[in-house]
This record gives C-alpha cells, structure tokens and sequence, in this order.
C-alpha cells in the first residue's frame, strides 16, 4: 500500500485556555487510500492526544464527522486524501457554534427538527392487529429520497441563508417534513404548515442548491424546498382566489 | 454535583433505548423519563445495521419455523421460553414501526416485502433497501420527538450505577459539553448501551461501541452472560472491516475462493446450488458462524487469495446485474466503490470476517430483567438468551424492539410501590463516581492509553478469534488482566474539562478491557466447540457439560468468578444444525 505525506492544519480552540481559535499544523505519513478521519485519528492517537472531533460509523450513515475540509462541508470518513493536494485545511462546521476544536453545538438544529413534527400523523388510525397501511412502491418511491437525511447538518454549513438568518429552519428539517407530508400514510400537512410555509420556513429559501451539492446521502432539499413552495402556493391560491376555496 | 430527579433513566438511545422510552410515554404519559447517551440519538449504531429484520408475516411461514431457526442457528443454548416471546412479538413490533412511518420495502400489492436470510428456512426479513438499521433509528428517534415526558440528555457519558439497598437506583453522568458530573436518582435503569466490538481490531463496530452500558452493570453486581460467543461476520472489507450485508447473498451474490471454487460446499453446506437462485439455509445463506469458519479453513488450506489488504475471499455479486443492485445493494455497491474502489457490478469484491456482534452481555431474563433489582437491560448489550451461540443475521434489529418495549413494560412494573429512595445514600454512592473522575484527573499516569487499546486490542484478535486453543487463551486471560492492572496507571494528557475525548476515550477503555476480561475467561473455561466459540482442542459440542449460560462475576481487580446458569429447553432438545438444504 502506497504511503503519502499527509499535512493537516487544524482550527483549534479550547474554551478553558484559548481566547481565540488558531491553526495547528500536523504532518504524519499514511496510507494513500485513507481518509482524513483516518488521518486525525492517527493524530489523536500517536501525536496529539488533545485533538477533539466527534466520529463513530466510518461508513457515512451516523453523520457524526461533518467538518469543514479546504472550506467545504464533508463527512471526514467520507473525504479520501487522493482527491487533496498540499496542505488540508480542516475547521470546524460553519454556522454552527463551537464547544471545543472541531467539535459543534447542534442545538439549534435539533430544535428545529422538532419543530417541524417528522413524524407520522395519521390520517386514519388502524390498531396493530389490523395490520400494515399499505403503500405501493409508487408511493414509497415518492418519499424515500427525502427519508435518507442523516442529519449531519452539512447542508446547513453550506446554506448562505442559514448563515444570514440563523431563524431559517433550514434544508434537512424541512425537507423531513416534506418527507412525512408525502407519505401516503400521513395526514399532517396541515399542522406542519404552521412552521414550514412562513418566512422562516420554505420562503426564505432563495434556491441557491447547495444544500444539495453537499448532501452525502443524495436527499435533494433544494428539490424538497421547491416542491414544498409550490404545493404552499397552492394553497395560498384556493384560500384567497378560489371562491369558496377557504372552507 | 446537580440532582436529576426522574422515574426511569435510560441509558443509550439507540434502537432499544429510543423504543423502551416510548414505550414509557405511551403507557403511562405521567412517568419522567431521562434518555441518557453519550452521543445524539441519531449517531447509534444501530444505523449502521443494513440487511433487515426478522418477523413472521407471509402465509408460507409459520411461528414454529422461526422458532426452529432461531434455535438451531443459535447451536441450543437459545433460551427457548425467550425465543417463544420474542417470535410472537416480532410482527407486532415490525408493523408498530410501519405504522409510524419507516419506510419497508413493498411489494406491488402495498404489502411489506421480504427477503431471504442467513439460516432462515423461509423469506421473512422485512427491509428498507439496505438501510434498514438507519431507517428502524430516525423511525424511532423522530418518532420519539412527540412526547413531551422524554427528557433527553444528549452527550451525557454515563459512569457508574447507584446502588442502595439491594436495587439499583440511578446512575452517574458526565456531561461532556462542560464536563460536569450529574446524578440521576431514578426507581429504575434500562441499560441500552450497545455491543463491544471496539475490543477487536477489526470490527463493523462504529468506534463508540466499547461495551460501557456491560461494564456498568458487570462492575454493579450484574452478571455478564455468555461472553465468549463473538460474532464475525462473513462479509467485511478488507480494509476498513465495513460491513457489506448478508442481503448480498440473500439476493444471490456467490463466495468463492481463489480457484473459482464455491467452497462452502466443502464445510457442510452443499451441495452447490445453482448461481444467481440463493436457496435458503444452505451455502451462501448458511449461519454466520459456519461461513465464517469455512473461511478460517480455506485460509489455512491456501485457498484465500492474496491482496494488499490480506488475505481475503471473493464476493461475486455480477450475475445480478446493475438494476438489482442498484434497488437492493445501494449502499454496497456505494461503500465498495468508495473505500475499496471496486465497482460490484463489474467485479468481485474481496472480503474477509469481521467482528460485528457479541451474543453475550448483561443476564437478562425474558422479562429484560437482570439480576440486580431495578436494572433492566435490552439490546446488544444485553444477553436476554434470544441469540445463543449465534445470531442469525436479521434478529437483532428486532430484538431491540421486543426486549427495549418489553423492559419498559418490566420497569413500569417495578416502580410501583418502591420504598422511598434513602437519597444521603445515593448521594454518598455519586461522590464515590467524582473521587473516580478526580483521581484520574489528579494522578500522574505513566501507561499510554493508546498503547494499551492497541495490546488489548491485538491480544483480543491472536487469541479469541474464530478458532480458539487453550494455550492461546491463557495467554488472552493473562494478558488482559495484567492490562487490566496497568490501566490503573493510565495516562490522561488532556486535563480540560471541555469535550474532552482523551478522559472519555480512556473511560472507554476501561470498559473495553472489563468486557474483554469476561469474553476471555469465558471462553477459557468453555471447554467445547458451539455455534461461534471453536476451540480446536475441544472440536466437538458438549451438551453433558456445556448445555448451560456463562455467568461472569466482577471481583474487582482480581480474576472474575465464573459459573452457569442451565439453558431453558422446552420443545427443541438439542439437534443437529443441518445446512445443507435437505440433501443430508
């Protein structure tokens, strides 16, 4: 296995003794089919044992490892050293507070998904013993994409709304929602539209897409977010032009 | 240190955990309930389980046949009353999850799909392409999110259980954001803290599987069971020891060794059938323990072939063609094509076993009750003896559900007229968790963390692998205790207070090396071969002395005391495992 030279250059911070963060250079060989969560692994265990990042599957499911790598949001279990030159850059997620090093605080996005109710409403109520709701691969299909999110905000660390206004809730919890209110088996779109079609919601989304240039998991919200918009205009169409259309 | 006052605490949120706290909140809206992990819900590792879960649905199965399986798969040291409960349950919990939402495979009639599994004689793994584990998690987690009764206290690293009294009470936690310990006084735990496939060197674990859910319990008084029975894996890359899904060979993918040869015909589990028709229970889908041994044998024959990464076998996936793998394999194809850079539409994939699961963990009985009162536990951290020697691919996914529910149930139970908590006690019990955490802190350790991990680690691999001797397991049971004493002079560099991974690193070790001990002790005095515990010096099963559970006491520092528990049989006396689809 071919071994490269690998230089990493860390944005530290540590809030008991840093005021402020700083860069912190690395240099270690490895083994070329690596990636960089490989790499800060071999840091944390043969060169520095204060190095702090959150990382667990290593196989792009758990979302843990979001870090920006060279300015860009990636899963670092999921970005291969062959496609870097020179030196790496790794920070921190953008957008995201941080308590320590590369590590985040993503509260505000767990607020967030709840807020939007990803999960299902019934439209009909069925007990168990009646079995399952059916539902044709058609209607699955319909909504699968949107159910892959593993919540590791990389599309959040990309969205320059999100950036501008930290109240947007942003590509993965709304396209959630959009996801349940597409599920042949839900009936709540209309409780979730209290949150989704309002200006924190898919309104101020300004369709940029990279939420879904950066999206391992290939869910598509910047395709959630436009159908959302048009299924709320609709809306907004039989309340107010449509006679009759708001009982 | 700050009081958290609660009903139930939970530990570990991953699929057990998630399903026993709504369990809690649906059956009584009045209970608190603190869902306690070191990590958020959504990172468990149950998201990494991939090919499905196991529940009788389709009109060509049956109870008993599942049953049968189970059992056998499991080489008779399955409790049977256990298997019985859980067979029934298992459709029930599956249609739960349908009805809140995941997304199963359909057939075109709007029913739920099935698919073909390792050792199961009939199709009745329920499936979301092969996401399954990630889908059943953020089911369960967003699931979750509705009820207002669950507190949830993410990134909390759990320590020590408070004991007073004879029962267990509540626990200790450090939250890792400020690195302030917390108790929890609490009528009842629910341990769902995950396996410790972190031990070995190569494992699918994710690197928060380190078994501190077992040792918590093993260190409180509570037994651990069966330890010795390991699972590796078939079907692992060679390379990061990601897992490619048995449903690779439940769709009809084909091992073969260096000369082309299905050689799984050679160890019990032929005849060949023909390419690209996978008949159940016989050669690709045999058990895991069998495909995984076959392996060990071809490597010793010199049959393997030989790459940069080792010394593997071939997974041929190509008569499947593009579309099949596309629908069903999309996660495979996906990891193969990116950690290993082979496209298994146009090649075969090398694979090698790899760790993926501990059969053993804390003793519970069927009620997901252990030993100790008011501690319950469920999930791969619990030995509720569903599994045996051997688990068959696609039971524990559902094993999660029906023991997390049922320990809810159990500790509802429980806390009805519960004296009152003699809380100087506890509180007494919690200052011993920060004596702990200071000495750590204060002392001046020599012994280099990852250095230690590495010895354990790499001992774990020399000599508690798929085959075992007795000479290389004294050498396992000396070296992990003499480990074990070295530990005490672990070395912590990072002395924050922030997020600070080397303490939560070096705690985690520590568990590792406490669970290490009773998988090593356990299979040293198991002296027979069953279902993954192969010893070649004692190459037969022994249902005179082995047809009983491995309980492993903590004693401290010393060497764990070791005794059994007889195996509940109740319909199904111990059998030949036959695999070789009805050709004897």
């Amino acid at each position: 296995m071919k071994e490269i030279l690998v230089q990493l250059e860390v944005l530290r911070y540590n809030p008991d003794t840093d005021t402020e963060a700083h860069f912190q250079r690395y240099e270690l060989t490895c083994p070329e089919e690596w990636v960089v969560l490989d790499a800060l692994n071999k840091v944390k265990a043969d060169i520095d044992p204060t190095l702090n990042y959150r990382w667990s599957c290593h196989m792009a499911v758990c979302g843990s490892c979001g870090m920006m790598i060279n300015g860009e949001p990636k899963l670092s279990c999921h970005a291969f050293l062959r496609d870097y030159e020179g030196v790496i850059r790794v920070e921190p997620l953008a957008h995201f507070p941080v308590e320590r090093d590369l590590v985040t605080a993503p509260d505000d996005f767990m607020e967030k998904l709840k807020r939007v109710k990803p999960y299902i409403i019934p439209k009909e109520q069925k007990p168990i013993s009646e079995g399952e709701y059916k539902q044709t691969p058609a209607q699955l299909m319909k909504f699968r994409q949107y159910s892959m999110c593993i919540n590791c905000m990389l599309c959040y660390a990309a969205c320059p709304e999100y950036g501008l206004t930290p109240s947007f809730i942003g590509p993965a919890a709304l396209t959630l929602a959009h996801r349940y209110n597409i599920d042949s088996r839900d009936g709540g779109r209309k409780e979730r539209q209290e949150v989704v079609a309002t200006h924190e919601g898919v309104w101020e989304c300004t369709f940029v897409g990279a939420c879904s240039e950066v999206c391992p998991a290939h869910v598509d919200p910047a395709s959630a977010l436009q159908q959302m918009k048009i299924t709320s205009s609709i809306d907004w169409i039989v309340e107010h032009l449509i006679p009759g259309g708001k009982s | 240190m700050e009081t958290i006052t609660t009903d139930v605490a939970i530990i570990g949120a991953g699929g057990a955990g998630l399903r026993a706290a709504i369990a809690l909140a649906e059956t009584d809206p009045k209970l608190r309930i603190a869902l306690i992990s070191k990590v958020y819900p959504m990172r468990s590792h149950t998201c990494a389980a991939e090919g499905g879960a196991a529940g009788v649905i389709k009109p060509d199965d049956s109870f008993d046949m599942h049953f049968d399986d189970t059992v056998g798969g499991g080489d008779w040291l399955s409790d049977q009353d256990c298997v019985e409960y859980f067979i029934h349950e298992a459709p029930k919990e599956l249609l739960q999850l349908e009805h809140w939402g995941c997304p199963w495979n359909r057939e075109a009639d709007g029913s739920v799909a099935v698919r073909p599994f390792g050792g199961m004689k009939k199709q009745r793994t329920w499936f979301a392409a092969d996401k399954s584990g990630f889908h059943i998690l953020h089911t369960l987690f967003q699931t979750s999110l509705q009820f207002p009764s669950i507190t949830r206290y993410d990134e909390y690293y759990a320590l020590d259980l408070l004991v007073d009294d004879g029962r267990c009470q509540g626990m200790t936690a450090m939250e890792m954001r400020s690195g302030e310990l917390r108790q929890f006084h609490a009528k009842a735990v629910i341990i769902a803290g995950g396996g410790a496939g972190r031990m070995f060197p190569f494992s699918t674990n994710g690197a928060i599987k380190t078994g501190d859910g077992m040792a918590m319990a093993y260190r409180a008084g509570a037994p651990l069971k069966d330890m010795e029975f390991v699972q590796y894996h078939p079907t692992g890359l060679p390379n990061t020891g990601s897992l490619l899904t048995e449903a690779c060979r439940g769709e009809g993918g084909i091992l073969v060794n260096k000369h082309g040869r299905r050689y799984l015909a050679d160890y019990g589990m032929g005849p060949e059938t023909p390419v690209g028709q996978p008949q159940l229970k016989t050669m690709e889908l045999g058990p895991r323990d069998r495909v995984s041994q076959a392996y060990w044998h071809e490597l010793q024959k010199g049959n393997t072939v030989t790459t940069q990464w080792g010394e593997c076998v071939l997974l041929d996936m190509r008569h499947l063609g593009e579309k099949k793998i596309n629908e069903r394999l999309p996660l495979v194809r996906e990891l193969a094509q990116s950690y290993l850079g082979v496209d298994i539409v146009k090649d075969a994939v090398p694979i090698r076993p790899v760790v993926h699961y501990m059969m053993g963990g804390i003793s519970t009985n069927t009620a997901a009750a252990t030993p100790l009162p008011g501690l319950f536990a469920a999930g791969e951290c619990a030995c509720v003896s569903l599994n045996g020697a051997n688990r068959l691919g696609s039971n524990s996914l559902v094993e999660l559900l029906v023991f997390g529910r049922r320990a809810a149930l159990s500790a509802i139970e429980h806390i009805r007229n519960l004296p009152t908590a003699n809380t100087s006690a506890l509180n007494a019990r919690a200052a011993e968790t920060q004596q702990r955490i200071n000495e750590l802190f204060s002392s001046n350790g020599t012994e280099s963390m990852s250095g230690l991990r590495k010895e354990m680690m790499d001992t774990m691999e020399k000599n508690v692998g798929i085959y075992r001797t007795e000479e290389g397991l004294q050498e396992g049971v000396s070296k992990i205790h003499e480990l074990r004493q070295r530990y005490q002079r672990v070395k912590l560099t990072d002395k924050s207070s922030v997020f600070n991974t080397d303490l939560f690193q070096a705690l985690e070790l520590g568990s590792m090396l406490d669970c290490a001990e009773a998988v090593t002790v356990g299979a040293l005095a198991r002296k027979e071969s069953r279902g993954a515990h192969q010893r070649l010096d004692y190459v037969e099963r022994d249902d005179k002395k082995f047809l009983c559970h491995t309980m492993v006491h903590h004693q401290g520092l010393d060497v764990p005391r070791v005794d059994y528990l007889d195996v509940v049989i109740t319909k199904s006396p111990p059998g030949v495992r036959d695999y070789s689809g009805d050709h004897k």
